[in-house]
C-alpha cells in the first residue's frame, strides 16, 4: 500500500507544492497502481501515460522555479470520464460507434483541468453514452466494484467511482443525468457531487440528455470534492445554459463543516424515499446517519415531496427523447464507426447499418422510446406531460427548501448489485436512480457521501444531501461535518476498509 | 422525365374552373460575418470544408451559442414586415436524417417564431396593389451542401457517391412564410414574382442579406393549390423548390397551375409532395415520394435558453430602420415631381436605384429618368440583360446629361456618346473627343456655312429677307448637313435670321 496512492488530493497537493514530493512521483505511483490492478478493476478505457507525466513535469517545474502553482490542485492526478472531449486522446463514451474517435478539441472541463495543472491520467469506463446504472452497458467490458469484484461499481460513471475506490486516482470527474455521479459514489463508498444545472460547463461533454446532464467532481473526501468543484465550475460563454454567477464557496464550506458544528442547520428527511424497493441495511445506515446529523446539532424534520414519485417515469420520457435527437449525429458521415460503406449501399443504408452495429441494446431502447415519445400525436401525452411533472418536482423542492436548508435521503435504494443481476430487467436497473433523479429534474444540486456499510452485505451505503440551486455550500458543510463525525465514530475513513486488491503479475 | 403538353391544362381553362391559392416560403441567408451558432465565417465561395468548427460540424459535445447580430436582423426584418415581435421565444429541433445536416436535426423555430402576423404590400405592373399577409418570420440554420455523383437524377437516391461541403452548415437563415394568398386568379404567377421582388428590395434596403437568388442567399419555395371556383376549402398543395430566379418563380407557379388543373380535370388527385423546378424546361417534377408523411419530432432546443428581446431594444430597432422601399418611392415621387404613371414606369423598369444614383451624381431627375427608362431600357432589352448590368455607370450618364445641359452636346450627339460608352470606348469626354462629337459653337465657322447656303439658294434667301421667316428652315437644314449635325440648330436659325435682317 502506497502512501501516495492512498492520500487525499488535498494532502498530495500540499506536499507537491511544498516540494516534499514531485508531481511526477505522485503521477507515476498512480500509473503503477493502474498497471498493477486495472486489469482486474477495468476502471480505465485509456491511460495517457505520456500526457500525464508531461503535465506533472510542468507542475514540478513551476514548483522548482518558485513560480505560483496554477491552482490548489496543481500536480494532483485525476481520472476523467470518457464522455468529455479530450484533444488528441480518444473519447468513446463507452460506445462502439465512437471507438478510436479522437476529438480535435478539449471540453471546457478538460481545458479547465489542464489549466489548473491537474494531471489527467486517462479516461474512465462508463455505460454507453451514460445510459445505465452499472457500467455493464459499456461496449468495452464491465468495471468491477473494488469492494466486491463480482458486483457493479454503479453507473454510468462506474469507471470514475471504481478508480477512486481502487486508489488508482484521488480525484475523478463524472457526469450526472439521473444519478450517474451519486449512485456510483454511493455503491463504492466515495464522494460524488452533482452541481446545480449550469454550474459546470457542458461544452465538450458528449450529450445524453441536454437538459439534465451535469458534470461534477468525484473524490474520496468531501474537501477533495470541493477543491475539484471550484476548479471545474463557473460560467462558460460556450455553453448557453451555463449560469453566469459566482461559484458557491464550497471549499470554505467544507472546511467550516469539518469543525463538526451543525447547530442552526435545518435538515429535512424526504418521507417518500422509503418502501418496498429499499434494502433494510440501506435504511438502517440512513437512519444512523440522520442520528449523527442530529448529534451534530442539526434540527431534523420530516418533509414531504409527493411529486417525487413521478420523477422516475417522467425522467424516462425526457431523457430518451433528448437522447434520440442528441444521438442522431452518429451517422458515419463525419467521424466514428462506418459500416457498409461499399458499392451499392446508399448513404441512408450506411447510416442505418452503422447505427445498427454501433449502438448497444440500451442505447437503441432509449432512442426508440424517445423517438416514439416525440412523435406527433404523442408529444403532448408524453414529452409535454413529463415537462409538467418536472415543474411539479421543482415546486416540491421549493416548498421543502422554504422549511429546511438541506434535504437528505439514501442515495440509492440498495447497495451494489451483482454483475448480471439486473441486465435482463431494465426497470429494476432504472430503480437504482429512484432517489437521485428528482434533483436532475429540478436542476438543483445534490451529493452523495459515504454513510457506512449495510448490515446484511457489508457494502457501502450513501447519504444523499440536496440543496437549493446555487447553494452547494450548504450541502458541502453538512457533508463535511457528517464525514468527520462518522469517521471518528468508525475509527477511520470508510474507504480504508476496501479489501486490498490482488496485484496482477 | 419529359412532360407532354397533354399533361397541362390550357391556362385560361384553369382559371375558368379553378381559383389558385399561393403560399410562399422564402429563405434568406443573413449576411452576418459569422454563423448562427458559432464563430465560423460565412463568406460565399470558399474552399469546401474550410469554414467549419466543432459546433457547425456537430461534433460530439459541441454546443450552440446564438449569434446576437442574427437575432437583431430577424427582428428588423419582422418590424419592416409589420410583424409583432415575440417578447419570449425559443429555438426548436427539427429532427430528420440527411448527410449534409451535421447533427441530423436542424436548429430552427417551430411554434414560437420571433416575428409573426405582418404584411407586405405589392404593386403590380399596372398599378394594382396586392396586400400579402405574412404568417411568420423565424430563425434557423442552413444545412451544408451535397453533391451527389452518379445516378440518373443528381439526387441522393441512386448516387454512386456523395461529396459534402459543410461551409454553409450553420449559416443564419430567416424563413419568411406568407399566409395563404387567395383571390389573385390569373395574376397568381405575377403576384408570386412581385412578392419575391418586393421582399428582395425590402431585405436589400435593410442591408441584412446579399439577396442573390443565383447564389442561393434568397430561395423561394412556392406552394400552389387549386380549388374549384367559388370554393372556400383549399385544395391539396404542392411545394415547388429549386426556384432560382424571379422569372422562375412566375413560371413555376404558372406551370403548377396548369399541371394541377390537368390532373384535377382528368379526375385525378393532387399528391401533397415536394416538386423540383427545372429551369431549362420550365416544368416541375415530383421528388421521391415518401411512404409516410415526415414527422420532424419538434421539441424545444434544450441547448439554448429562451430569447426575450426587451421592448426597449425592439423599439430602438424600430426607430432606426432605414428608409423602406415604399417610403422611398413616395419621397422620390414628391422630390422629382412624378405622376403615378411616371413613377410606376420608373419602378417597373427597375431603374429607381440607377436614376437616384444618376441624380446624386448631378443630373436633373427628368434627364436621368429619360436616359434610363427610355434609351437604356431599350438597350438592355435588346441585349437581354438587366439594366444594372449595362456597361455604363450612373456617373457616366450624369456626365452626358451635363454636357447636354451645357449645350456641348445635342440629344442626338449625346446618344452617340452613350453608345460609345456602352461600346467600351471609355468615359463620355473621351468618346466626344475620339468621335469628334462636340457641338460646333464657333459662330464664325457657322457664318461661313450660312453664307454658302444662302448663296446656293438665292430664292430662299430672298424670301427670308422678304419676311418669310419659316423659309429659314431650308437654310438651317443645309447648314446642319454641311456641319454633319454638329451645330446647334437653334443657334443656326438665329444666325440665319440675323444674316438676312440686313
Ligand atoms: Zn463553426
Amino acid at each position: 500500500m502506497s502512501n501516495l496512492t492512498h492520500s487525499t488530493a488535498a494532502d498530495l497537493a500540499a506536499k507537491i507544492h511544498a516540494g516534499e514530493v514531485s508531481s511526477v512521483e505522485v503521477t507515476q505511483a498512480h500509473l503503477d497502481r493502474i498497471a498493477a490492478i486495472d486489469s482486474t478493476v477495468h476502471a480505465f478505457l485509456h491511460v495517457d501515460t505520456e500526457g500525464a507525466l508531461a503535465a506533472a513535469r510542468a507542475v514540478d517545474e513551476d514548483v522548482a522555479a518558485g513560480r505560483p502553482v496554477a491552482s490548489p490542485l496543481a500536480g494532483v492526478p485525476l481520472a476523467l470520464k470518457d464522455v468529455f472531449a479530450t484533444k488528441d486522446i480518444p473519447t468513446t463514451c463507452g460506445s462502439r460507434i465512437l471507438e478510436n474517435w479522437v476529438p480535435p478539441y478539449d471540453a471546457t472541463v478538460t481545458r479547465r483541468l489542464r489549466e489548473a495543472g491537474v494531471v489527467v491520467l486517462g479516461k474512465t469506463n462508463m455505460d454507453e453514452f451514460a445510459m445505465g446504472s452499472s457500467t455493464e452497458n459499456s461496449a468495452f467490458g464491465v468495471t468491477r466494484n473494488p469492494w466486491d469484484l463480482d458486483r457493479v461499481p454503479g453507473g454510468s460513471g462506474g469507471g470514475s467511482s471504481a478508480s477512486l475506490a481502487a486508489f488508482e486516482a484521488p480525484l475523478a470527474i463524472g457526469t450526472d443525468t439521473g444519478g450517474s455521479i451519486r449512485q456510483p459514489a454511493s455503491v463504492t463508498g466515495t464522494v460524488g457531487v452533482k452541481p446545480t444545472y449550469g454550474g459546470v460547463s457542458r461544452y465538450g461533454l458528449v450529450a445524453f440528455s441536454s437538459s439534465l446532464d451535469q458534470g461534477g467532481p468525484c473524490a474520496r473526501t468531501v474537501l477533495d470534492a470541493a477543491l475539484l468543484h471550484e476548479v471545474i465550475a463557473g460560467h462558460d460563454p460556450f455553453d448557453s445554459t451555463s449560469i453566469d454567477a459566482p461559484v458557491p464557496p464550497v471549499v470554505a464550506a467544507a472546511r467550516e463543516g469539518a469543525a463538526g458544528d451543525l447547530r442552526g442547520v435545518r435538515v429535512g428527511v424526504v418521507r417518500e424515499f422509503t418502501g418496498e424497493w429499499y434494502q433494510s441495511g440501506v435504511l438502517g445506515a440512513f437512519e444512523r446517519s440522520v442520528e449523527v446529523l442530529r448529534e451534530l446539532g442539526a434540527e431534523v424534520v420530516e418533509v414531504s415531496c409527493p411529486n417525487f414519485d413521478y420523477a422516475l417515469p417522467a425522467y424516462y420520457l425526457i431523457a430518451p427523447s433528448e437522447a434520440s435527437s442528441n444521438l442522431a449525429r452518429f451517422d458515419a458521415m463525419r467521424y466514428g464507426l462506418r459500416v457498409g460503406d461499399e458499392r451499392g449501399n446508399s448513404a441512408e443504408q450506411v447510416m442505418a447499418l452503422t447505427r445498427e452495429a454501433g449502438f448497444g441494446e440500451e442505447v437503441k431502447r432509449r432512442i426508440m422510446v424517445g423517438t416514439y415519445a416525440l412523435s406527433s400525436g404523442y408529444y403532448d401525452a408524453y414529452y409535454g406531460q413529463a415537462q409538467k411533472v418536472r415543474t411539479l418536482i421543482s415546486r416540491d423542492f421549493e416548498r421543502a427548501f422554504g422549511e429546511v436548508d438541506v434535504l437528505v435521503s439514501p442515495t440509492t435504494p440498495t447497495t451494489a448489485f451483482r454483475i448480471g443481476e439486473r441486465v435482463d430487467d431494465p426497470v429494476a436497473m432504472y430503480r437504482a436512480d429512484l432517489c437521485t433523479i428528482p434533483a436532475n429534474m429540478s436542476g438543483t444540486p445534490a451529493m452523495s457521501v459515504p454513510a457506512g456499510l449495510s448490515e446484511e452485505d457489508g457494502l457501502p451505503v450513501g447519504l444523499q444531501i440536496m440543496a437549493p440551486a446555487l447553494q452547494e455550500q450548504r450541502m458541502y458543510k453538512v457533508a463535511a461535518a457528517y464525514e468527520v463525525a462518522r469517521d471518528k465514530a468508525a475509527g477511520g475513513a470508510l474507504i480504508n476498509r476496501v479489501p486490498e486488491l490482488e496485484v496482477a503479475r | 422525365m419529359s412532360l407532354s403538353t397533354a399533361d397541362l391544362l390550357d391556362y385560361d381553362e384553369v382559371l375558368e374552373r379553378f381559383d389558385p391559392v399561393l403560399g410562399l416560403e422564402v429563405h434568406v441567408e443573413l449576411s452576418t460575418n459569422t454563423k448562427m451558432f458559432c464563430g465560423c465565417p460565412t463568406a460565399f465561395g470558399a474552399e469546401p470544408n474550410t469554414q467549419v468548427c466543432p459546433v457547425c460540424l456537430g461534433l460530439p459535445g459541441a454546443l450552440p451559442v446564438v449569434n446576437g447580430k442574427a437575432v437583431e436582423s430577424a427582428i428588423r426584418i419582422g418590424l419592416a414586415l409589420g410583424c409583432e415581435i415575440a417578447p419570449w421565444c425559443r429555438f426548436a429541433r427539427k429532427n430528420y436524417f440527411y448527410p449534409d445536416m451535421p447533427k441530423n436535426f436542424q436548429t430552427s423555430q417551430y411554434d414560437e417564431p420571433i416575428a409573426f402576423n405582418g404584411s407586405l404590400s405589392l404593386e403590380l405592373a399596372d398599378g394594382t396593389v396586392v396586400e400579402v399577409g405574412i404568417e411568420r418570420a423565424h430563425m434557423e440554420e442552413d444545412t451544408g451542401k451535397s453533391l451527389h455523383v452518379g445516378g440518373a437524377t443528381g439526387r441522393i437516391h441512386g448516387a454512386e457517391h456523395s461529396l459534402l461541403d459543410y461551409n454553409r452548415a450553420g449559416v443564419p437563415l430567416i424563413e419568411i412564410v406568407t399566409k395563404p394568398i387567395t383571390g389573385t386568379g390569373a395574376r397568381a404567377p405575377e403576384v408570386a414574382r412581385a412578392y419575391v421582388t418586393a421582399l428582395r428590395d425590402l431585405l436589400r434596403a435593410l442591408d441584412v442579406s446579399d439577396v442573390r437568388m443565383d447564389q442561393g442567399s434568397l430561395r423561394c419555395d412556392a406552394n400552389v393549390s387549386l380549388m374549384p371556383r367559388g370554393a372556400t376549402e383549399f385544395g391539396t398543395r404542392t411545394e415547388t423548390k429549386n426556384v432560382n430566379s424571379l422569372r422562375s418563380v412566375e413560371r413555376a407557379v404558372r406551370h403548377e397551375m396548369s399541371r394541377q388543373g390537368a390532373v384535377l380535370v382528368a379526375g385525378g388527385e393532387i399528391m401533397q409532395e415536394t416538386r423540383h423546378f427545372d429551369e431549362s424546361t420550365g416544368t416541375t417534377s415530383a421528388g421521391r415520394r415518401k411512404e409516410t408523411s415526415e414527422d420532424y419530432r419538434y421539441f424545444p432546443e434544450p441547448d439554448l435558453v429562451p430569447m426575450a428581446p426587451s421592448a426597449d431594444w425592439v423599439e430602438q430597432l424600430r426607430t432606426t430602420l432605414p428608409e423602406l422601399p415604399w417610403e422611398r418611392r413616395k419621397r422620390v415621387q414628391t422630390d422629382w415631381q412624378l405622376s403615378d404613371l411616371e413613377l410606376r414606369d420608373l419602378v417597373n423598369a427597375g431603374a429607381l436605384d440607377l436614376v437616384a444614383a444618376t441624380v446624386d451624381a448631378g443630373a436633373a431627375p427628368d434627364a436621368a429618368r429619360a436616359w434610363w427608362v427610355n434609351y437604356l431600357s431599350q438597350e438592355a432589352n435588346s441585349r437581354g440583360v438587366e439594366l444594372a448590368e449595362l456597361p455604363i455607370s450612373p456617373s457616366q450618364v450624369a456626365r452626358v446629361a451635363a454636357l447636354v445641359a451645357e449645350g456641348e452636346l445635342t440629344n442626338k450627339l449625346a446618344r452617340e456618346v452613350v453608345d460609345g460608352v456602352l461600346a467600351g470606348e471609355g468615359e463620355p469626354d473621351a468618346v466626344v473627343e475620339s468621335r469628334g462629337l462636340a457641338v460646333v459653337s464657333d459662330d464664325t465657322a457657322l457664318y461661313a456655312a450660312i453664307d454658302d447656303a444662302l448663296a446656293a439658294q438665292p430664292d430662299v434667301a430672298e424670301k427670308i429677307r422678304g419676311g418669310k421667316v419659316q423659309a429659314a428652315g431650308a437654310i438651317v437644314g443645309a447648314v446642319m448637313k454641311a456641319t454633319k449635325g454638329q451645330a446647334d440648330a437653334k443657334r443656326v436659325r438665329e444666325l440665319v435670321l440675323e444674316r438676312c435682317a440686313g
